[in-house]
């Protein structure tokens, strides 16, 4: 529990200094007042405006004015769209998840398999061309990838769309490509792309692991108690490979999220990477500031999510019970 | 004989780069049921490569090249892997170096233990668990049945390694292979294991084979001692006989410990000079470089075991022609 706590304490922490660099980048990238009144308007209306926007303030309240305003999703008005921030992130963010989301479970739904099974059969060729394939898969740039994919299924054998999210059905504020038949359609090309690198490094890992629990001595100690295979290689050894293998896989939830930019370029993907691209391209600051937080609170919740399932798996950071220790 | 085990020339080969490297050769000891072999020598001595080729567990680059080892009368070193897995743990039970970590930290105790009776006796869940509890009873682990439900890391070294002995003992095996089974373990601790140990097999009438670095343990527990040296017996015979008459200087060198016991192995080996490696043979007799007694044909040929009273001595000192070193 205490484990969990201080877990919270830090997720907070980060969170907050997120948002600080956040606020920084918001007031101190280019004049905020300049950028909302232009250049023509007198010294008399900006002074005007600095005060209204409390620009006068100590930094101690603004920044207090911005986590306040940030807590309930207000980042301010795009410069580039004229748009609350939160409503164009909240229009975007949708397509990005589900996007990661389902790349992440196609690369750990195979890797994991494929590392454990490699491992098991270090010998064999078939192995061998699996690793050998993965070395490829992490070598190869992701937009090579993409365009060889639709190059492929969507120009050669004209199987799946090359851009776009295809049709999508909005429940209640979230738009969601994974209930039309399209909209699935649309996700393959894209998802794929983005998953073969993370499912590479995730097979490989999980096949280091794999091994290198197979070498310890509870596992040796497994085999003179006369377990058979299965229960050594399922029962042992694969639940104590999983645990550096969430961690990565957390982590690399948090990186495919935030750097999807690429594949939503080459895909057209209507996400978040394509806005942010824009927001750079216009200094659109409260963009950046708003999309900075959500990446921030993104890492964070993802970061619980594993450290919950490290308390679910790992007796060992649930800390002694009752049982106590005796000698 | 009606030996209980029968290791006979067992050959231990080392696949390195080129060549394969001899780890053990002509091995052969056998262990009569209820019976405690100790089994001493220095570090890389090949004491634990036996053992583990008892156990069928040898691993590449190791391979067994020759002899032959007997269960029971019945040949084991060819059984099928499946064959070999449902005698580990029921009639023969291992307990490693390092007890510490030879349980799996994500498993409770009560489940490790079921799980072996499950694997080898026709018994119901419930029955298992019940056993265990009565099994952790009988290796002194105070309030078994709530111990049932703690991790290994909520025990202490000691009584992990009683959990550990309750383990090796779960299925009534008839030889436990113990290497070195308290020498990870806080001295004062060690004898409450060795003594733990010792009863349980008297008992039960358990056969042991015992790796040890202490001459001390094996004056106080064993019946026969086997002298291990560079991959060879050097000496075997009757405890008493070996403490009282050794005959081959290597073992002379060892006994001269005892009387200060439970020294450790750096004071144990006061013989000048150091062990032939597998990479390294040595013609002749391979302690003929340290040998006070040496002479012409140790350097030139190997000594076969010649009988000694009821031991058994690889030194040309014990054959029954030699007359006195040649002027
Ligand atoms: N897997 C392996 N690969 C290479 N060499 C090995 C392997 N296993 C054992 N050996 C070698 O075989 C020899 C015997 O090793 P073994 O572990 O049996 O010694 P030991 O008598 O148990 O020593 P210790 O007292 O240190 O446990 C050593 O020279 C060791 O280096
Ligand atoms: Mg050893």
């Amino acid at each position: 529990m205490s484990f969990l706590l201080g877990r919270l304490g830090q997720t907070v922490l980060v969170l907050l200094v997120a948002s600080f660099v956040a606020f920084a980048l918001f007031r101190y990238v280019g004049d905020p007042v300049n950028n909302m009144v232009g250049q023509a308007a007198s010294m008399a209306d900006r002074e005007a405006v600095r005060r209204a926007l409390g620009l006068d303030d100590p930094m101690v309240v603004q920044f207090a004015r911005f986590i306040g305003n940030a807590l309930r999703g207000d980042f301010g008005i795009s410069y580039r769209f004229g748009q609350p921030v939160a409503a164009l992130i909240g229009e975007r963010f949708p397509a990005t998840l589900e996007l990661s989301l389902i790349s992440m479970v196609i690369a750990t739904g195979l890797g994991v398999p494929l590392g454990v099974w490699t491992a098991l059969h270090r010998g064999s060729v078939l192995s061998q061309v699996l690793l050998a394939v993965s070395l490829v898969g992490v070598a190869l740039p992701t937009f090579l990838i993409g365009i060889a994919l639709i190059l492929i299924f969507s120009v050669g054998l004209g199987w799946l769309p090359s851009f776009g999210r295809g049709e999508v059905v909005a429940l209640g504020g979230w738009t969601t490509g994974l209930l039309t038949v399209s909209g699935l359609k649309a996700l393959v090309l894209p998802s794929v792309t983005l998953g073969v690198f993370q499912l590479a490094l995730i097979m490989r890992l999980a096949r280091a692991e794999m091994l290198e629990v197979m070498r310890t001595d509870f596992i040796r100690f497994a085999k003179a108690r006369g377990l058979k295979p299965r229960a050594i290689e399922y029962r042992h050894a694969l639940r104590n490979t999983l645990l550096p293998v969430i961690t990565i896989v957390g982590l690399q939830f948090g990186n495919v999220f935030a750097f999807s930019i690429i594949v939503e370029t080459v895909f057209q993907w209507p996400g978040l990477g394509l806005l942010v691209i824009q927001a750079i391209q216009f200094a659109d600051v409260p963009l950046l500031a708003g999309y900075l937080v959500l990446i921030a609170l993104c890492f964070a919740v993802i970061n619980l999510a594993v450290d919950l399932a490290y308390v679910a798996i790992d007796p060992r950071v649930r800390g002694s019970r009752a049982a106590g220790r005796a000698t | 004989m009606n030996a209980l085990l029968q290791v006979e020339n067992l050959r231990v080969e080392i696949a390195a780069r080129k060549r394969r490297l001899v780890a053990i050769d002509d091995v052969s000891f056998e262990i009569a049921a209820g019976e405690v072999l100790g089994v001493v020598g220095e570090s890389g001595a090949g004491k634990s490569v036996t053992g583990t080729a008892v156990l069928g567990l040898l691993e590449a680059p190791a391979v067994q090249a020759g002899g032959r080892i007997l269960f029971d009368g019945r040949r084991i070193d060819t059984l099928s892997e499946e064959g070999m897995r449902a005698l580990r743990g029921k009639e023969i039970a291992a307990v490693f170096q390092d007890p510490l970590t030879s349980l799996d930290p994500l498993m409770t105790i009560g489940d490790q233990l079921t799980e072996t009776m499950l694997t080898h006796l026709p018994m119901t869940r419930a029955e298992g668990e019940a056993r265990a509890g009565e099994l952790l009873a009988e290796v002194g682990i105070p309030a078994p049945r709530e111990r049932l439900q703690a991790y290994p890391h909520e025990l202490s070294g000691g009584m992990r390694q009683r959990v550990v002995l309750a383990l090796a003992f779960c299925c009534a095996p008839r030889l436990i292979i113990a290497d070195e089974p308290t020498t990870a373990l806080d001295v004062s601790i060690q004898a409450q294991i060795l003594d733990l140990l010792r009863r349980m097999c008297r008992e039960r009438g358990t056969a042991v084979m015992l790796v040890t670095h202490d001459m001390g343990v094996i004056a106080e527990v064993a019946d026969r001692v086997a002298v291990m040296y560079a991959g060879r017996v050097a000496e075997i015979g009757p405890t008493r006989q070996l403490i009282a008459h050794a005959a081959h200087p290597y073992t002379r060198g060892l006994m001269a410990s005892i009387p200060s016991m439970r020294r450790r192995e750096k004071e144990l080996t006061q013989i000048p000079g150091a062990m032939p490696r597998p990479d390294a043979p040595v013609a002749g007799c391979a302690f003929h470089p340290r040998c006070p007694q040496a002479f012409a044909r140790c350097a030139a040929e190997r000594p076969p075991a010649f009988p000694v009273g009821a031991a058994r001595v690889a030194c040309w000192l014990a054959d029954p022609a030699f007359e006195g070193v040649p002027a």
